[in-house]
């Protein structure tokens, strides 16, 4: 099938790709752009590995056509990191143990990016509503739920909110 | 409990932020020049004989380069049992019979993944059906379809264990206990799925990427099915995305994407979907288990006589272990004088069962643990009580199979039950609520050469660098549980270096010194105690060295700091760099490198050191619809001395969520032969909101076998949570449910037979 030209914003960069119109923006991340952070790991929508925030919302790249991601501001795990400097969802990821073999990890990253932008000092049982669609067989979900509980006190600290 | 410096500190892992940026590289996410992407062809039969491929018209299709089946292979049958060839029963690719659904039949490369899927539609393939066997019963009766010719009854192997004298001893107890457990096939839900990325160069080497939990078995197999010598095969283990005993062995994707390599002369990559996850790897044995125990009036065990009957699938995979160890663990934490065990390992037309976390541990633990609790109630003896009247300890040795060395167990006990409120909870239960208790052992690694490999199972290098940092060579896999920061934290302590100092290759079978693989909790005591060997080595030469100029002998000195001083004088000290100049200048310039080796001697059969724990769970079960939410998990747990406690929670946290899961939702689901629920959706493990609160408590004992006195962390944990809970339904609303998982279903049919709700 012939390829379509299409442009795409991914991580405020833009590029033009040439897609066939049925390509997932999950392929084209990984295929097309070499952006191999966000994992398949089902490919049927089930799983959340592949979690990436459009216009700031959590989305399955699996089941986004590319076609479907024209005009919207993607962001991918890549885009998070601001000049090697690790957001503080991915710090708090890294120092509390909420990383094991990493695969479900940018999903679950970005899922919590995108309930603390909406909702900055979620409680408990709502970092776990927020990633309850991101599977993960290692942890048990529990350093997960603490790293984004951390993070969200980061950030609310460096808004001058309350800080712990 | 010992202070180290870099040992039993909260190391975060060496490689979360590459994870956590998206910059680690998986196997799926490598690509080559002209690379070709492979696909299976399956079987859609659980039994039939091929009588004809035709390929000709997915040839003719463009963009295909090779299309291999049965033919074009050696015909080599191989396995991981080495060590007896008649347990050697598959093919990479089907010779003449298929005996699963998802059996493979042929692989096609292609210039992309859409021309590959089509090429598959394309093969045809005339079979003539066979009558299949899907239950283990039915499969071991006379004039059962044979899955394969010349296995009487379907039986691949037998394992007893037996100790003093069962009849005796039910002779002499007070009362006698019979039960019937059955256990399901669960799945293990890696998240990365099977990737094998195969290059062959113009020399005829071949390079191979794998999502493997060992790259040593792999490259052996594969140069056993492609009559290649190991040398001629280099087997890297890139980053892995979970494997949980699914990524043991040799896969036929990593079998075609070798082979169709060769024959095109372009690198080819094979990624298995989600479905071909569920339908084509591994799962855990389900196991028919018949227990009877007999007790003394106070509780004290006297005899226990158990059989055990695997539904094994179509091949043998780790079927013999499994077989031994689910009758294994029939024995332990407990004191029994008297044990018989027999077994059986039978062959049905379903996908082959293997190792999985928590490996022949889940299933003899939810029958033994379930059957303690019933027994316990029968003679009004608390569940507390009853396990620490018959609690081993330190010493204890298991008829001539197994011996304990350290052993917590009794402290395990006491701790979870001060831990959770266990006294309190049991008298005062609110309605619907209820506890109860698990206990457990689990290996630090299997002592059993059932590979036959002729190197020792573990091996290890460190080389030191005149900056003062060092490089660590090991061939141990980490798939996600943290084993390289392990391995780096081992040696910068024996070292005296921080964890910066220490670089870490692994698990590339050209570059990195022979290890067995990550299975069995063996990583840690194993891969770990060779690390702290080479890093020993690496310390006496640079001793050496160190102490003529230190003006002292090699004896009285410490690394520490990253230096070398001497000992109760901190201040004859020279920086680890100089050291290491000083030792490479008196060795005419020779690479500084330490050597280190592990395999279990005198130990056993089994293993060379046991972990110990008990689990304490709380539910609440809803009568009107049989559903069970876990409440709070509370677990003691003997690992010895954890290396990295985060580490090890993570891993306790993990094993807690695969044992929730079994217990309560997860089985493979099979209608003649054919996986059902092979989805994610359908198949259903715990997500978020399905897990509890967990409070872990840590019993420290200091194991003379493993390294800094380190025992087993990674899957023990699973077993006990399953009685645990299902005890805990027990105390909540009076029933046993004696087959996983525990559905809102069954408990609410088990109500009904007892007379209430439904």
């Amino acid at each position: 099938m012939r390829g379509v030209l299409i442009e795409l914003k991914v991580n405020g960069e833009h590029y033009e790709v040439a897609v066939e119109p049925q390509r997932t923006l999950l392929e084209v991340l990984r295929e097309k752009l070499g952006l191999t952070g966000t994992k398949k790991a089902c490919d049927e929508g089930q799983c959340g590995s592949c979690t990436v925030l459009m216009d700031g919302k959590p989305v399955s790249s699996c089941l986004v056509l590319a076609l479907e991601a024209q005009g919207k501001d993607i962001l991918t795990i890549e885009g998070l990191s601001n000049g090697g400097q690790l957001h503080p969802l991915q710090q708090a990821f890294v120092d509390l143990g909420a990383i094991q073999c990493g695969y479900c990890t940018p999903g679950m990253i970005l899922a919590g990016k995108a309930l603390l932008d909406e909702n900055p000092s979620p409680t408990e049982d709502e970092v776990r509503g927020a990633i309850s669609g991101n599977l993960c067989r290692c942890t048990g979900y529990a350093k997960i739920v603490e790293a984004i509980l951390s993070a969200s006190r980061v950030l609310q600290g460096a808004q001058g909110g309350p800080a712990q | 409990m010992k202070e180290y410096s870099v040992v039993g500190k909260r190391v975060p892992r060496i490689d979360a932020a590459v994870k956590a940026t998206g910059s680690a590289q998986y196997t799926d996410d490598m690509t080559l020049p002209a690379m070709l992407y492979g696909k299976l062809l399956r079987s859609p039969h659980p039994h039939a004989a091929i009588l004809n491929i035709d390929t000709g018209r997915a040839l003719a299709l463009p963009g295909v380069k090779r299309i291999i089946t049965g033919k074009d292979t050696l015909g080599v049958k191989y396995g991981l049992w080495r060590m007896y060839p008649d347990l050697l029963d598959e093919y990479p690719l089907a010779m003449d019979r298929v005996r699963f659904i998802g059996d493979e039949v042929a692989a096609v490369a292609a210039i992309d993944e859409d021309t590959a899927q089509e090429a598959l539609e394309l093969i045809r393939v005339e079979y003539e059906e066979l009558p299949a066997v899907f239950d283990p019963l039915e499969a071991m009766e006379d004039g059962a379809p044979q899955v394969h010719e010349g296995v009487d009854r379907n039986i691949s192997v037998t394992r007893h264990v037996a100790f003093g004298d069962v009849e005796r001893g039910f002779e002499e107890s007070d009362h006698i206990r019979e039960d019937r457990f059955v256990t399901q096939a669960v799945h293990h839900g890696n998240m990365e799925p099977h990737a094998a990325l195969a290059s062959f160069d113009a020399s005829g080497k071949l390079t191979l990427w794998s999502s493997t939990q060992s790259p040593y078995i792999v490259q052996v197999l594969l140069a056993m099915t492609l009559g290649m010598r190991e040398g001629d095969i280099r087997v890297i283990k890139p980053h892995v995305g979970g494997g949980f005993g699914n990524k043991i062995e040799l896969f036929p994707l990593e079998f075609c994407s070798a082979l169709l390599s060769r024959d095109t002369g372009r690198p080819v990559k094979i990624v298995y979907t989600r479905t071909e996850e569920f339908i084509a790897t591994r799962r855990r044995h389900a196991i028919i288990i018949e227990l009877k125990t007999g007790v003394k009036k106070d509780g004290t065990l006297v005899a226990r006589q158990c059989r055990n009957i695997l539904d094994g699938g179509a091949y043998n995979s780790l079927g013999p272990t499994a077989t031994f160890l689910s009758g294994f663990f029939h024995t332990l934490p407990y004191k029994f004088p008297h044990f018989k065990y027999d077994g059986c390992h039978v062959y049905t037309n379903k996908a082959p069962a293997g190792a999985m976390r928590g490996f022949g541990q889940t299933q003899p633990y939810f029958a033994g643990e379930t059957q303690l609790d019933i027994i316990a109630e029968e003679l009004g003896i608390d569940p507390l009580e009853i396990r620490l009247k018959n609690a081993c300890g330190p010493g204890y040795e298991v008829g001539r199979v197994a011996k304990v060395s350290t052993c917590g167990f009794t402290e395990c006990l006491e701790e979870a039950a001060r831990g959770a409120g266990w006294k309190d909870k049991r008298r005062s239960r609110e309605e619907g609520r209820g506890i109860g208790m698990g206990s457990y052992t689990f290996l630090s690694g299997g002592s059993f050469n059932w590979f036959r490999t002729p190197q020792a199972f573990s091996n290890a290098l460190v080389k030191a660098g005149e900056d003062g940092s060092v490089n660590l060579y090991t061939g141990s896999s980490d798939i996600g549980q943290g084993s390289d920061t392990t391995m780096c934290q081992i040696a910068a302590e024996e070292l005296g270096l921080g964890m910066a100092d220490v670089k870490i290759t692994a698990a590339d079978t050209e570059t990195t010194p022979m290890d067995i693989g990550t299975w069995g909790s063996r990583v840690t005591l194993m891969a770990g105690n060779a690390v702290l060997g080479a890093a020993r080595d690496l310390k006496g030469q640079l001793f050496g060295a160190a102490a003529s100029h230190l003006g002292t002998e090699p004896g009285e000195l410490e690394a520490g700091g990253g230096t070398i001083y001497v000992r109760g004088d901190p201040d004859r000290k020279m920086a680890f760099s100089e050291a290491v100049a000083a030792a490479v200048k008196a060795d005419k310039g020779n690479a500084l490198i330490g050597r280190g080796s592990y395999h279990p001697e005198g130990k056993g059969i089994v293993s060379p050191a046991f972990a110990f724990g008990a689990t304490i769970a709380e539910v609440e079960v809803d009568r009107e619809t049989g559903r069970v939410t876990v409440l709070k998990v509370t677990t003691a747990h003997d690992c010895g001395m954890p290396i990295n406690p985060m580490s090890v929670e993570g891993q306790l946290e993990g094993s807690v969520h695969t044992g929730l899961g079994q217990t309560l939702f997860e089985q493979e689901i099979t209608e003649k032969g054919r996986i059902v629920n092979a989805s994610f959706l359908d198949y259903q493990m715990p997500t978020s909101r399905d897990m509890p609160q967990i409070d872990m408590i840590e019993v420290i004992t200091d194991e003379p076998e493993g390294p800094f006195g380190a025992k087993e962390a990674g899957e023990g944990l699973v077993g006990p949570t399953v009685p645990a809970i299902a005890n805990a339904i027990y105390d909540a609303v009076g029933v046993w449910v004696k087959d996983l998982p525990i559905t809102p279903e069954k408990v609410l049919k088990a109500l009904k037979e007892k007379g209430e709700g439904g």
